[in-house]
């Protein structure tokens, strides 16, 4: 992890998120939602989405998923040494639903996200909103909201570290498969 | 026999590939056991309650030995994690034929069975079963004999770790029949691996093995003061059939001297917490008042072995997945 470079200091995602906000108020009013229901993905979109929902001033408390038991690459990985339980704080059904997380890369994570959710209810609307949209997409999932899209080659990745200083780290790939390590945060 | 246990259940990088005793298993994997098992306590809340983790696995549950409450938690964790469950009540067919237990275990293998959980009077039969499996096939022990109960000591752990937090500086109380209790067994291997303070073992002479003190725990064989000041008193099932015997007297004089009461309850730590791994005997090893009272913690108990379950079931499968890719690869 030695040739990670910073690309974004704890003052600079802070001033992303500032937009992010800007554009999710812009954007609820638009769709004329009230009240929506705030969800962050551990770990990195979890930090995200507690700014956001400062921010936003949002009323319903701030739910979390772990998406470690909707994987679709348990049977290459295993299990998750570090999984969470998920916490949702009301019903979804009928809600409109604003889902948060830092890097949209594969869409694999967002794609287990959905499907978690709907097993907690049926929601009215979903929006997703993440912090860097990347380019590597596998499934047809796209953000509606995005902070930062930045040009970077395939072998390349960007993370969220954080909570405190939060910062946006650019490296190449390394051996990502020993045990403990975050899995797969990038996808 | 702990390092032969170490290799047969975890791999070289400390994953989970069978689950058959606490002997062996350090405080590491055993706090994982019960991490990952918090994650699964809000699946059975939720509208859908099951995750896709497991969806195409063929789990068998293997019971030679009935038991209701522990085959349905089994059934229902696996199902829980979208497995596909066969229940297989062994002593009502296959052995009744003359089958081996090899031979059964051949032909749920040919069936492309991922996992065997397995109960049996015989101690070391889940053993037997995990040594004899095809490469990546799981088998959990629900209780073998007189040896083990690994998964119902761990709902054990788990529901003492959410009521204290802490095992360190624990006081714990295991009251009963421990000379032959498989649960017993695990629980003092379990509790002493996640480093609690204190372990007692209250029970007659005639109901502890002779060499209850190389458990690494303290014997007293008066209620009273073996339940003094302690935060968690565990009470043990008295099997039926041993009062027949000549290991005590009468149902009536075992709870006149080792029955949990208001009165007994009262001596121990005022946030103690009571446990029984049920079904429980009123009357016998405790008054329904104190079985059904603020401080009794059974039924959560039976809520927490679900999601006990869900992890140890899906901590093999995943192991053994690895297992089978490495062979592949």
């Amino acid at each position: 992890m030695s040739n990670n470079k910073t690309l974004m200091d704890a003052e600079a995602v802070e001033s992303l998120v500032d937009i992010m906000a800007g554009k999710i108020w812009t954007l609820l009013n638009e769709r004329e939602i009230s009240n929506p229901l705030m969800i962050g993905i551990r770990t990195g979109g979890v930090w995200l989405a507690e700014m956001l929902h400062r921010e936003l001033g949002l009323e319903e408390s701030l739910g979390t998923l772990d998406i470690s038991f909707y994987r679709d690459d348990f049977t290459q990985i295993g299990m998750n040494p570090e999984v969470h339980p998920s916490d949702l704080p009301v019903p979804v059904d009928d809600r409109h639903i604003i889902l948060i997380d830092d890097v949209l890369h594969t869409g694999r994570t967002i794609r287990a996200a959905l499907n978690e959710i709907f097993d907690y209810g049926r929601p009215a609307s979903i929006i997703l909103a993440t912090l860097v949209d990347r380019s590597g997409r596998e499934l047809p999932i796209q953000p509606d909201i995005i902070g930062l899209h930045p040009e970077l080659e395939q072998d390349q990745h960007i993370t969220l570290i954080g909570p405190d200083p939060l910062g946006l780290v650019i490296g190449s790939k390394t051996n990502r498969s020993s045990r403990g390590d975050e899995q797969g945060k990038d996808a | 026999m702990s390092h032969s246990n170490r290799t047969l259940q975890l791999d070289e990088e400390q994953r989970l590939l069978h689950f058959l005793t606490i002997d062996g298993l350090g405080k590491e994997i055993l706090t994982e056991i019960l991490d990952t098992s918090e994650g699964f306590t809000g699946v059975s809340e939720r509208t859908i309650k099951k995750v896709p983790l497991c969806r195409g696995k063929v789990v068998a549950n293997l019971f030679f030995e009935n038991s209701t409450r522990t085959r349905t938690t089994f059934e229902l964790a696996a199902k829980r994690l979208s497995a596909d469950v066969l229940n297989l009540n062994i002593s009502a067919s296959a052995a009744s034929k003359g089958e081996t237990l090899l031979d059964t275990l051949h032909n749920l293998e040919a069936m492309h069975v991922d996992m065997f959980i397995v109960r049996h009077a015989s101690s070391g039969a889940a053993h037997f079963i995990a040594q004899h499996a095809d490469r990546g096939v799981g088998v959990i022990n629900a209780g073998d004999g007189r040896h083990a109960h690994p998964t119902q000591a761990m709902l054990d752990m788990f529901t003492i770790r959410r009521h204290k937090g802490e095992f360190v500086g624990l006081r714990v109380a295991i009251v009963g029949d421990i000379l032959h209790s498989r649960v017993a067994r695990s629980q003092i291997l379990a509790l002493n691996s996640l480093g609690v303070s204190e372990v007692r073992v209250v029970a007659p002479r005639t109901l502890l093995p002779s060499d209850a003190r190389s458990l690494g725990v303290h014997v007293y064989h008066d209620m009273e003061e073996g339940v003094r000041d302690v935060d968690v008193i565990i009470m043990l099932r008295l099997q039926k059939e041993r009062m027949q015997g000549t290991l005590l007297p009468s149902e009536h004089e075992y709870f006149s001297l080792f029955g949990l009461t208001e009165r007994r309850l009262a001596l121990a730590d005022s946030e103690a917490i009571v446990m029984h791994p049920g079904p429980i005997n009123r009357g016998v090893e405790m008054d329904s008042k104190v079985a059904d009272g603020a401080q009794s913690v059974i039924l959560q108990q039976v809520s927490y072995g679900i999601a006990i379950r869900m992890a140890v079931i899906s901590m093999v499968i995943g192991t053994q997945n690895l297992r089978m890719q490495e062979v592949a690869g």
